[in-house]
């Protein structure tokens, strides 16, 4: 029991980092039907930068928790500036070429943003400065650090001010609008580049504070670590159904929930020992496990292959047939 | 008679120093047509490390080693097979890098070298190997410790460092006698390094009447470790092994702590470094780890002293096995009095060396035997070393310095 709570507890804090990624998705995707995979690096970069700034502020003797926040302060402008420039540069040049340009440009600018991080913070992993001194709580046998518990929040607060902006302001309006007929939204004079850009924008920030939150969560940083993220954000944004903004969230959280379910127990299911088949290897108590905790990562992409088979619009996603 | 052979000599020298090249070949032929007469022969030995990169300093320093050995030995006036000898120390640098490695290795074959010290890494090592095999010329590390490098067959191959899977019953049986666990939990990261190593790992300890847990993996990028070691906790082990390297080790034993989980965390080589401390913060200190070989400190004094004379720094990490590997080799030429690859080879085979690193020998594949694994633990954020365990024994690190 205590196991599985305490599964719970770490797959709803990995979740809840995938979801507000996936944010970053589901809103281009929402507004022009783009997967922007370069995503996955804005939020690589986000843990960078803040790395660096942190690094630089630690001899400075400033409390952790300022350090921080002038880490996140500093991540975030620099994570937008990286997603307007992309727009303007890599996508909006193919906004009326055909599908598959600027969806092979997605994947051009995720290897330039990759190597360019490489050359600035080197392949080495990184170790993100240890100064939070996290606390561990228990709730009825699960552990549940400060880090966590802020980590929780934050993505909530994340969650709530997104959804008050999309649903409840005129730029939110506008954003719709355009979501749903970029043309005759133009019409309505609705400046539909500016739009477009704030969205990407929007999208850099709250990718920024996910990689900050993913820093200090895990305590490493390395140029690579976008890309594995990015991909299982993206299967939770198409797992809640893409362009869905409620769905990214519940996507991510889900998602997380899976992946350390199934961490947690594919290495108990698939012991062929428990079954009782008569294996050499079971003998005096021995184990003969098919698939161990190392298919983790697995469960995101069985994740994302069902959903596409079964349910292609995910799950809170409307079926559309002119939108792949 | 005595004094005419010195004097001949000393003349030698001195015109060899004005243009080493050839004079050298004049010495000799002056030595065979005064009878009685020695000259001083140059011998080449050959050193490689990486001298560049990240790892630089390593390379220096081995290289050092090897050198201060070599001017030691001329110091002495060696006399191989009646003649004075000079040996003359050629400096590689192998970037660390496997094809630049090949590539010096014929470089140095085609110097004619006599023997060579290096490489550094096994990564540069085991593709060199083949073409110092072929030249027949014998090749000592002093730091490789990859098992393969030995396993290949070659009779001109060895190494005065302790191997990988010394490594995996070392640690085992560190933590079954000094933290009597009931329960270990096995954990790799699916590499070959990692997995060879919790192998020996578990077997070790299952000889030991250690229950260990069914086998976790995860992979050399895992960064979310929490799903295992939430498994793990339900089970309750007392010492949690994980065979991977410090950037996945670290993660892991932060993770482990902040479940709560109170067992003994302990690692291979890989992870046995202080980068552990920055990955893993407080979290860190008091795991254990092992390091083939000794810490620089447990060398003989004389070469601690004579190194930090010579070089005006502190030996850094594997140049006293360097400076053994490179006496091994001039001693073994003096035993059989012939710089010929072909005929010192064998005397290389069955030497029994008191080298600063202790005794050596080399068993029939070139590995030294008896080699000595060092148990780290962390403390302040530095590790520290706590024990040597050779041939199946412990020693307290307190105790082995004493020696």
């Amino acid at each position: 029991m205590d196991t599985l709570l305490q599964q719970l507890v770490n797959g709803l804090t990995a979740g809840s980092v995938y979801a507000v990624v996936a944010l970053g998705y589901t809103m281009v995707y929402g507004i022009i039907q783009l997967i922007n995979f370069a995503h996955g690096e804005v939020v690589m970069i986000g843990a960078m930068v803040a790395f660096s700034i942190i690094n630089l502020l630690v001899p400075s003797g400033l409390p952790p928790l300022v350090i921080v926040l002038i880490g996140t302060g500093c991540a975030v402008p620099i994570c937008m500036l990286v997603g307007y420039a992309m727009e303007r540069l890599a996508y909006r040049p193919l906004r009326h070429a055909p599908r598959l340009a600027p969806l092979i440009t997605a994947i051009g600018v995720s290897i330039i943003l990759q190597h360019l991080a490489m050359l600035v913070w080197s392949r080495n992993v990184l170790a993100f400065p240890q100064i939070i001194q996290s606390r561990t709580y228990f709730f009825g046998g699960a552990a549940i650090t400060s880090v966590q518990i802020a980590i929780l929040a934050i993505c909530l607060a994340l969650m709530a001010g997104l959804a008050i902006l999309v649903y409840r302001t005129p730029l939110g309006t506008a954003m719709r609008a355009t979501a749903q007929n970029a043309q005759v939204a133009g019409l309505m004079g609705i400046d539909i580049n500016r739009v477009i850009a704030i969205t990407f924008v929007i999208g850099a920030g709250l990718g920024a504070i996910a990689g900050v939150l993913f820093g200090t969560y895990y305590g490493i940083a390395q140029y690579t670590m976008g890309s594995v993220l990015g991909l299982k954000a993206f299967s939770a944004a198409v797992l809640g159904g893409i362009g869905n903004i409620p769905g990214a969230m519940l996507g991510g959280v889900l998602l997380g929930l899976v992946e350390a379910l199934g961490a947690g127990y594919i290495g108990d299911f698939t012991d062929l020992c428990t079954w009782g088949l008569p294996l050499a290897a079971c003998e005096a108590g021995g184990h003969f496990i098919l698939m161990g905790s190392n298919y983790q990562d697995v469960f995101a992409f069985i994740v994302l292959i069902l959903v596409l088979v079964l349910r292609p619009q995910g799950l809170l996603g409307e079926r559309v047939g002119d939108r792949a | 008679m005595k004094n005419a052979t010195i004097t001949v000599s000393l003349l030698a020298l001195a015109l060899g120093a004005g243009c080493s090249k050839q004079e050298p070949q004049k010495a000799a032929d002056k030595g065979k047509a005064v009878p009685a007469a020695a000259a001083a022969v140059e011998v080449k030995i050959g050193h490689v490390g990486p001298l560049t990169g990240g790892i630089a300093h390593l390379g220096k320093d081995n290289e050092n080693g090897a050198r201060l050995a070599v001017e030691e030995a001329n110091a002495k006036k060696p006399q191989i097979d009646g003649k004075e000898v000079k040996f003359v120390f050629i400096g590689e640098d192998d970037q660390a890098d496997p094809k630049v490695g090949t590539t010096v290795a014929q470089k140095l074959v085609d110097a004619k070298v006599v023997g060579v010290v290096g490489h550094l890494n096994s990564g540069t090592s085991i593709p060199a190997s083949p073409i110092y095999s072929q030249a027949g010329i014998p090749v000592i590390s002093g730091s490789a410790t990859n098992p393969k490098l030995t396993e290949q067959g070659f009779k001109t191959q060895f190494r005065v460092v302790g191997r990988d899977d010394q490594q995996g019953p070392a640690i085992a049986q560190y933590l079954a006698e000094n933290n009597k666990p009931k329960t270990v939990a096995v954990i790799d990261d699916a590499t070959a390094y990692g997995e060879g190593i919790a192998n020996e790992v578990e077997k070790t300890l299952k000889a030991a009447k250690v229950s260990v847990l069914p086998r976790e993996k995860g992979t050399d990028k895992t960064t979310d470790w929490k799903a295992i070691l939430t498994k793990l906790r339900g089970r309750k082990p007392d010492a949690v092994f994980y065979g991977g390297m410090d950037a996945t080790g670290g993660p892991l034993i932060k993770q482990g702590r902040e479940l709560g989980i109170k067992a003994v965390f302990a690692f291979g080589d890989g992870a046995c470094t202080d980068e552990m401390a920055k990955l893993a913060g407080a979290s860190a200190e008091g795991l254990l780890c092992s390091q083939a070989g000794l810490p620089v400190e447990a060398a003989d004094k004389k070469f601690l002293e004579a190194y930090k004379k010579r070089f005006n720094a502190d030996p850094i990490l594997y140049s006293p096995f360097t400076y053994d590997a490179t006496n091994i080799l001039i001693a073994a030429m003096e035993k059989a009095n012939s710089s010929d690859p072909a005929k010192y080879l064998p005397e290389v085979a069955k030497i029994d060396f008191n080298g600063v690193t202790g005794k050596i020998a080399f068993d029939e594949k070139g590995d030294r035997k008896d080699a000595e694994m060092t148990i780290f633990t962390m403390k302040g954020g530095k590790i520290t070393p706590v024990a040597v365990i050779k041939s199946g024994k412990t020693t307290k690190w307190e105790e082995f310095m004493k020696r």
